[in-house]
């Protein structure tokens, strides 16, 4: 692996490797995932869902599977109340109740195939699933809208008749929201332009992956508070939505979030939650509900395709001078597709002049999209990416020389306008110029290396913590975050580091909504930030309460006690050093427990923006358009490593889901809107047999607004791949793929167009 | 928001507040209001930086003289 640029120096505890607290129990089989939890006389749930891609309902009746043996209740949109028509902040996202009510359960139309419309709680899973089957639904059959193209047609069928948007007033529409950015004048840009390439990328829609599959179990009392234990990355969020969607205030329901195999953003949101809770509240017992895989691919969100056509010119000496940028995202059944996000990263990483970025966000009848590490962002780097590659090649510069000619620094201005603060771009593009990767030499037939890089915003937002200092000198440290990438390990260290202690000698928690303050998801790569802060506020405030009491112990003032090297101490005649084990057991007796709080409230996006860039070579077989990935190296900007392995390991993992996404992962459906691919098998991920050993450079620029310099590191690596393969691809065969997947067939295709089109021009020549 | 303020896409305001400062962009440009608040705060579709940094107390965050204010989609992240 490639070092860290910085090391650890300065730290005694960060920046090193402990193993995770949780490490042994997930081993072994003991950690309490969702769909672990058992209570007594708890049922089982199964849900009804659309075999249409679009439809009205026109009647439901369950009174037949309501009758079968073992049923205890059935669930309907008829049993949830209206929800508000509005968009509100849920987390780091806005949303509308109305959208997410009709979401979890179909209202009066189904608005893609398995959109759920009924739910069934019975003594046993089998029976439930049966009872399935006996629900009768009347439909009236709509033809299905499937990809931007067809839905912002003028004639095109109508998913939601009551969506507007402020360009087209009165009128029903398909296209949720239209956003632009703007700056200079782009026509004057393009014109200066000595070198212009334009070009059309098509994106195909994927989903995150997450190798456990959504679930919820809910308790609910005859006193109406309810309990939910479920796998999601955000406890407050799940309370938040299901209070939403169910009419309840959120002090009702408390989420234990239980341990997760995999999120990516796809837990974000809920879709069993509120559903458990309604059929516990109808029987009066536990219900569980877990999802299927195929369930999972047909009705959890995933991340949005695309259309993006982009034109960007400049200088023969590499100066880009203009772009141009218009983008359509699929946003599913209901609007909320991260265009604005793509369109505020395709042309982050560049100190552009002159440009105009369009962004339409487009209803299909797909599932709702959902977040996707770094969302929006990857389709986006497809285009801008490759086409700086194109034009890197026309004048002759190296593809990293060209970008560090025209890269943003500190106090350039961001797309929406505010100016960066220190930032890492350059410096982890030249990690990878300066890799033993990029310098080594590649040789062989159907051959090719290619690098691109890419930006994520990053958030803050808000985040508590609690640290307890035990009666033998060790500590707990409790926040609301939940850990899908080793972040529990990361709070430990923190902690360990503020109070002098080893880190196995700190016990991380994460805890439900009852029993932390509030926090926000984990996502927006905000956790080591905003709830590392937390933990670090609050180890500080234990720290500045145990010197309180050294200096009661030695009757001295707070002020005249140090702690250094995991001592306290102060002069003075007697006065002997004292570890914090040693001051614990004396707390009783110097004002009794000692607990350091803090929350933060950190800012919404953009607080650490980061930056990634990916080298890949490959080896594309002639004769099938294979792929074979070679070798693969990131390099990131994170701020300051915590655990460096859990970065790496957030590194590589973007890596890989991006290679996925470039070379073989899309939904496939039929001309039904049905959905084809719904299980591993067919929807093709990477495994480790597909994929070399990933190695890794980070970088770290230390992050200006945190006290440790963390930046978050979760998202943007997934950023570049795509764009790295497509520009490796194009060197290995002389073709630029301009869609997404780079599959096997779609490449062969290509590569035969172009040798054809070669031997013609070849042939008019002679 | 260029439509709304007659193409510019940098306007001078007066406030010591965001609450203060959009009520005057209001003044000079009747109607923006509405598509910057909901109930009387910052939509939750948007974000507001100033002085380079997303405010977290919607129209009671505090501007100086001279600060700089930028109106921006909220942006949703993955894992």
């Amino acid at each position: 692996m490639a070092e860290s640029t910085n090391g650890n120096g300065n730290y005694r505890v960060i920046g090193t490797r402990p193993i995770r607290h949780d490490g042994v129990d997930k081993v072994t089989g003991r950690a309490k995932y969702g769909a672990d939890y058992a209570f007594p006389g708890m049922l089982f749930g199964k849900v009804l869902r659309s075999p249409h891609a679009h439809a009205n309902i026109k009647s439901i009746n369950f009174d037949k599977a309501l009758k079968m043996p073992g049923v205890k209740a059935i669930v309907t949109a008829a049993d949830l109340p209206e929800a508000e028509d509005s968009t509100q902040q849920v987390g780091e996202a806005a949303m509308n109740p109305r959208y997410l009510s009709m979401n979890i359960l179909a209202h009066d139309k189904v608005l893609y195939d398995g959109h759920a419309i009924a739910a069934v709680a019975a003594t046993s899973i089998h029976i439930a699933e049966e009872a399935v089957r006996l629900i009768e639904v009347e439909y009236e059959v709509l033809p299905p809208v499937m990809t931007v193209d067809d839905a912002m047609k003028k004639n095109a069928a109508i998913l939601l008749p009551k969506l507007r948007n402020k360009e087209e007033g009165d009128h029903p529409t398909n296209t949720a929201s239209h956003l632009q950015f703007k700056r200079g004048d782009v026509a004057a840009g393009l014109q200066a332009a000595d070198f212009v390439v334009e070009r059309e990328f098509n994106t195909a829609m994927v989903h995150q992956g997450y190798i456990e599959p959504h679930n919820a179990v809910g308790l609910y009392n005859s006193d109406g508070h309810g309990t939910i234990y479920c796998s999601t990355q955000g406890a407050f969020d799940v309370r938040s939505m299901c209070a939403q969607v169910l009419g309840l205030s959120v002090g009702m329901i408390k989420v234990v979030p239980a341990e997760i195999g995999g999120g990516f953003g796809g837990k974000t949101t809920i879709y069993l939650e509120p559903l458990s809770l309604m059929l516990a509240k109808k029987t009066g017992h536990p219900v569980k509900l877990v999802m299927t895989r195929g369930e999972v691919l047909r009705a959890s969100g995933p991340t949005s395709g695309s259309k993006i056509k982009i034109k960007m010119g400049c200088t023969r000496d590499g100066k880009i001078t203009g772009a141009e940028v218009w983008m359509a995202y699929e946003a599913g059944a209901f609007p909320g597709s991260p265009v604005g996000a793509g369109a505020m990263c395709v042309l982050a990483p560049y100190n552009i002049d002159n440009f105009q970025i369009d962004g339409y966000d487009v209803v299909v009848n797909r599932p709702k999209t959902a977040a996707y590490r770094a969302p929006g962002a990857t389709n986006a780097a497809m285009a801008g990416e490759t086409v700086i590659d194109e034009l890197a090649e026309k004048c002759g510069l190296d593809p990293i020389e060209f970008r560090v000619a025209n890269a943003c620094k500190e106090g350039s201005a961001q797309i929406v306008g505010p100016p960066y603060k220190r930032i890492g771009f350059i410096e982890t593009v030249e990690a990878i110029k300066n890799s033993p990767h990029y310098k080594s030499e590649l040789k062989g037939a159907n051959r090719g290396r290619g690098m691109a890089a890419g930006f994520w915003f990053n958030a803050g937002m808000q985040s508590s913590a609690t640290v307890n200092i035990q009666t033998d000198g060790t500590a707990s440290v409790i926040t609301g975050s939940a850990d899908i990438g080793g972040s529990r390990a990361s709070m430990a260290m923190i902690t360990a580091e503020v109070l002098g202690m080893e880190v196995t000698d700190v016990r991380p928690t994460v805890a439900d909504t009852d029993s932390v303050g509030h926090t926000d998801v984990t996502g927006g790569s905000r956790t080591t930030f905003a709830t590392g802060m937390a933990v670090y506020n609050a180890a500080q405030d234990a720290l500045k309460q145990l010197k309180e009491r050294a200096a009661k112990t030695w009757e001295k003032k707070p002020e005249d006690v140090k702690f250094e090297d995991g001592k306290f101490s102060a002069e003075g005649d007697g006065i002997k050093p004292m570890t914090v084990k040693q001051l614990a057991g004396r707390l009783a007796r110097t004002g009794g427990p000692v607990t350091g709080r803090a929350q933060v409230s950190t800012g919404g996006i953009g607080v650490g923006p980061a930056f990634a860039a990916t080298c890949v070579d490959v080896e594309v077989d002639p004769d099938t358009g294979k792929v074979q990935i070679l070798r693969c190296t990131v390099a990131q900007d994170a701020g300051k490593a915590i655990h460096p392995s859990y970065v790496e390991g957030q590194m590589q993992g973007g890596t890989s889901q991006g290679l996925g996404w470039a070379l073989n992962e899309e939904y496939f459906y039929d001309a039904k809107g049905t959905l084809r691919n719904s299980g591993l098998l067919d929807y093709r991920m990477p495994t480790c047999l597909d994929l070399p050993m990933i190695e890794t450079a980070i970088v770290e620029i230390p992050n200006p607004i945190h006290p440790l310099g963390v930046r978050g590191v979760g998202e943007v690596s997934i950023v570049p791949p795509p764009a790295a393969v497509a520009n490796a691809i194009y060197r290995a065969t002389g073709v630029r793929m301009t869609e997404l997947p780079m599959s096997p067939p779609r490449l062969l295709k290509a590569m035969l167009e172009n040798r054809r089109a070669h031997d013609l021009q070849a042939a008019a020549a002679d | 928001m260029r439509k709304l303020t007659g193409g510019h896409d940098r306007v001078t305001v007066s406030g010591k507040n965001l609450r203060e400062a959009i009520a005057d962009l209001d003044r000079q440009f009747p109607g923006i209001a509405s598509q910057l608040l909901d109930d009387g705060d910052i939509k939750a579709s948007i974000a507001v930086a100033i002085d380079g940094e997303v405010g977290t107390s919607g129209v009671l965050d505090t501007i100086r003289e001279n600060s700089e204010i930028h109106f921006m989609p909220s942006i949703a992240g993955g894992t």
